[in-house]
């Protein structure tokens, strides 16, 4: 070899490690799947008239034991606080909006489902006084936002619940975007909240102390690529792509006694805005799809506003289902219903209560209108393009767990998701630990769920042992 | 279809908890989710779900055994009408085409329903016992039974067999997903054992006790080729069976590839097999990994056998090796087994490369045991726990490594 070769490949390394380097930041997902489902939302933004109810639903944050701080009859400000955890007091819910508390609604063993709302016409604010995010005092900016009550939108990971203030993350991580069927555009609902994303993300990179602050975006979006003061990965790939726990998973895995930080994007914009406004004013652009509705679109809202505004005389006639949420993770709200406290989107798809005869629609069908992730029905050779319309059946009845390898098709993580769940059934805690359990959370389960043969509800079990865990640490 | 479901809703209440006939809830419930689909919803978790679901999952299972199943009832025939001397191998195979499809329809025909009445009625005892409704896993073990059974089985022993393979093999581990070999190669490793007499010789054809021809001596080639074992290469014996294997010979790679030969009903077609694989690929219920893997630990087998070439069997082509016998039987249908292969990715593929593997080596080895297929794949069944085990323990390790490096 000649000195000019050896000088050659040194400088091609040197060049290959770069490009390396700038790889290693985009992320390919390639196992999931996206649903295609009908309904999308076009992409126009309504400014929808108020709903005059809105209510906070203390089941939004899983494990939260709440205290009341209102009784009904109560004149409250949009960020007054409504109740807050019983084991930690300092972590308040306060209202979106100002009113009277109109009602408080319990359900078995006078559990608190919600807090009811009646609003004024016009919002008043509790003025927590505006604060710059940058330079600002770690413990002094958490106790402003916990103030503010604008605390809940930080999750903590394990257990993908409200975030312990007194934890110190290793570090802090936003989702840019949704990957869930029919979620709505990142780029649109980013749409001139540019600034106060940015202030949210300073004031995370004050959490986060001198730990990290990741962001994540959608391959192909732009909003996000201009912020500073995060590391952006760029991800690409099918659902479970924008789920929290798979971008960490990829980008730098969690384990046993780690705590990190999550917030979705609309939140961070929510912080920014309560940290440059003083006030508590959670809104959030909201695709409502699905297809029973009849002209999908984009509204803008304040969190908890009651559904029914929103839907009537725009979603067809018959038994349908309202979700907040999409339909793989949502939840199952009235037709006056409320929108769940993180949910940035409402589905609404048929009911399917009806028996379904085997040689026409059942399990002998030809199935040319059958979304499946198996190869058993004739539409996985339809063209991608091709969007269906599915309904709330079952699809079959529970049976025992025969068919293997679907659930490894869905679930891009180093885990054996079957054997997870497996030691999760039997509760064995140790099992459930060296198999990765604090890595995961119930939604990146979902999939999983959709796709089992034997209907199998893996996204409870997979909740069911994250509680058992929680319990013991 | 309303007035279908409106005359099931108004008998239903007779079955249910308290009704005239509830001990029977179990073969009502079967009758009514096999004719619709409950309207069940989702309650808890995604909304929507898929609408794949047990039933049809093993429908497609029988729809791919349905071309063995229809080639294996021709054969029989087929070979009937070879053996008597009424047909040659000169003879066009479309000749006596309906005789032979009636010879072999009188003969599949009492098995499959054997194996289902017997294998159902279990099924539907223990489901009433146990109070849940019926698997549909029994749908597919009752067709491979009879597939892989000889022609001339008497049909009390096939339903001895059915019995201990239903009973023992599956629902004493709890029934279906529950158990840990295969309940078809059960029931056929029970005849084995249990009647060594009555399943040897010659019951691969059928007779009605007219006399054979001359020649024909009805033995499986495996049979043939154990018959080698022992004796010098160059003996006249060895000689005449190896000449069976020459292009015009009876077993010729067409004719064992096309299925033209003696062997148990389903599976002496590779073509038909092959088919039925197919089905199960494009379907995506069989798994691939498993089939692949199969099949080049037989061919990795059957060519270090040639190499060490220690007697006539070892040096039998390995192309030719695997498509005589069970094996692709074994390959497509048996080895493809979700509740008893490995369950992890990398474990099928080591599930599947023993499978194939052991399968030559236990039919070359030990020719009194001419089925090596049978017992490899349920030893690789009791083997697969194991498998699974270090591969995730694997798993585990690179977690466990991981955490050291960040804590360290």
């Amino acid at each position: 070899m000649k000195v000019t070769d050896v000088h050659f490949s040194l400088i091609l390394r040197s060049k290959l490690k770069d490009i390396y380097r700038n790889m290693a930041k985009a992320i390919r997902i390639r196992k999931g799947c996206d649903i295609r489902l009908q309904g999308e939302a076009e992409k126009t933004l309504e400014m929808p008239a108020r709903a005059e109810v809105f209510a906070i639903k203390p089941t939004d944050f899983h494990g939260l034991v709440p205290k009341l701080v209102v009784r009904e009859g109560d004149q409250v400000k949009a960020g007054d606080a409504l109740f807050y955890d019983k084991y930690n007091d300092a972590i308040k819910y306060s209202a979106p909006v100002s009113g009277v508390v109109k009602a408080i609604v319990r359900g078995e063993k006078r559990r608190i489902l919600e807090v009811q709302i009646q609003a004024d016409s016009i919002t008043q604010f509790r003025d927590f006084g505006a604060r710059a995010a940058k330079g600002a005092n770690r413990e002094e900016l958490i106790q402003h936002l916990l103030e503010g009550g604008i605390w809940p939108v930080i999750e903590q990971r394990p257990f993908s619940v409200v975030a312990n203030p007194e934890d110190l993350p290793r570090d802090i991580f936003v989702t840019g975007f949704d990957s869930s069927p029919l979620a709505p555009d990142a780029d649109f609902v980013m749409e001139g909240s540019e600034a106060e994303f940015q202030e949210g993300i300073d004031a995370l990179n004050v959490l986060a102390g001198d730990k990290k602050v990741h962001l994540t975006y959608k391959k192909g979006t732009s909003k996000l690529t201009v912020i500073q003061n995060a590391e952006l990965h760029e991800v690409s790939g099918p659902h479970p792509a924008g789920n929290v726990g798979v971008q960490i998973h990829q980008i730098a895995p969690m384990s046993k006694g780690e705590v990190l930080w999550t917030l979705r994007a609309q939140d961070v914009v929510n912080m920014g805005r309560f940290l440059k406004t003083g006030k508590m004013d959670l809104q959030r652009v909201v695709a409502i799809t699905g297809s029973e509705v009849t002209a999908p679109k984009y509204v803008k809202v304040t969190v908890g506003t009651c559904v029914s505004t929103l839907l009537e005389g725009k979603v067809t006639e018959g038994n349908n289902r309202v979700i907040s949420g999409n339909v793989l993770t949502g939840d199952k709200i009235a037709a006056d219903g409320y929108l769940g406290f993180y949910h940035h989107q409402i589905t609404v798809i048929p009911e399917g209560d009806e028996p379904l005869f085997f040689l026409t629609e059942g399990w002998l069908a030809p199935g040319l209108k059958d979304f499946s992730l198996s190869h058993a029905f004739p539409t996985w050779i339809m063209p991608k393009t091709k969007k269906f319309k599915l309904t709330t059946n079952q699809h079959g009845e529970d049976r025992a767990f025969v068919v293997t390898g679907q659930y490894e098709k869905v679930f891009p993580f180093d885990i054996y998701p079957v054997q997870l769940v497996k030691s999760i059934i039997v509760n064995d805690i140790d099992a459930m630990e060296k198999l990765g359990i604090y890595e995961v959370a119930p939604e990146d389960f979902a999939l999983c769920e959709y796709s089992c043969t034997s209907k199998i509800n893996v996204q409870s079990i997979v909740r069911q042992g994250l509680d058992v865990i929680k319990e013991e640490c | 279809m309303k007035a279908i479901h409106s005359l099931i809703s108004k008998i239903k209440p007779n079955f249910e908890e308290g009704g005239k006939l509830s001990r029977f809830w179990v073969v009502f419930d079967s009758i009514e989710t096999f004719a619709f689909t409950p309207g069940h919803t989702t309650i808890k978790g995604s909304h929507i779900r898929d609408s794949i679901d047990m039933k049809r999952t093993m429908m497609l299972v029988i729809v791919a055994m349905i071309p063995a199943l229809l080639f294996g009832t021709w054969n029989a025939g087929h070979q009937y009408y070879l053996s008597i001397g009424e047909l040659t191998s000169a003879d066009g195979l479309g000749a006596m085409f309906w005789e032979k499809l009636g010879i072999g329809a009188q003969k599949v025909l009492p098995i499959v329903a054997v194996s289902y009445g017997v294998g159902l009625g279990i099924e539907f005892v223990f489901a009433g016992i146990r109070k849940h409704s019926i698997n549909e896993g029994f749908l597919v073990s009752g067709m491979l039974i009879p597939l892989i059974m000889p022609l001339d089985v008497p049909l009390w022993m096939l339903a001895v067999a059915v019995a201990f393979a239903v009973i023992i093999g599956k629902e004493v581990f709890g029934g279906t997903g529950m158990n840990i070999l295969n309940v078809a190669l059960t029931a056929r490793a029970f005849m084995f054992f249990a009647y060594p007499k009555q399943m040897s010789g010659e019951i691969w054809i059928h007779s009605t006790g007219a006399a054979t021809i001359d020649g024909y001596s009805g033995a499986t080639a495996l049979g043939e080729l154990a018959n080698t074992v022992g004796k010098s290469t160059t003996s006249p014996d060895v000689t005449s069976i190896l000449g069976g294997f020459n292009v015009d010979g009876m077993f010729s790679m067409a004719n064992s590839f096309f299925g033209l030969i003696p062997g148990s009903i389903g599976e002496t077609s590779a073509l038909a097999i092959l088919a039925g694989g197919a089905i199960l690929l494009f379907t995506g219920i069989g798994s691939w990994r498993i089939m692949l893997s199969f099949l080049i630990g037989g061919l990795a087998m059957g060519a270090i056998f040639n190499l060490a070439g220690a007697n006539a069997f070892m040096s039998v082509n390995p192309v030719h090796q695997i498509i005589i016998g069970g094996f692709m039987f074994g390959m497509v249908f048996m080895a493809t087994d979700p509740v008893t292969a490995a369950q992890t990715n990398t474990g099928k593929i080591i599930y599947g490369f023993f499978g194939g593997f052991f399968s030559i080596m236990i039919r070359v080895f030990n020719p009194a045991y001419p089925e090596g297929v049978m017992m490899a794949i349920l030893f690789m069944n009791v083997m697969a726990p194991m498998i699974d085990h270090y591969v995730i323990a694997s798993n585990i390790n690179r977690r466990e490594k991981r955490m050291i490096l960040q804590t360290a």
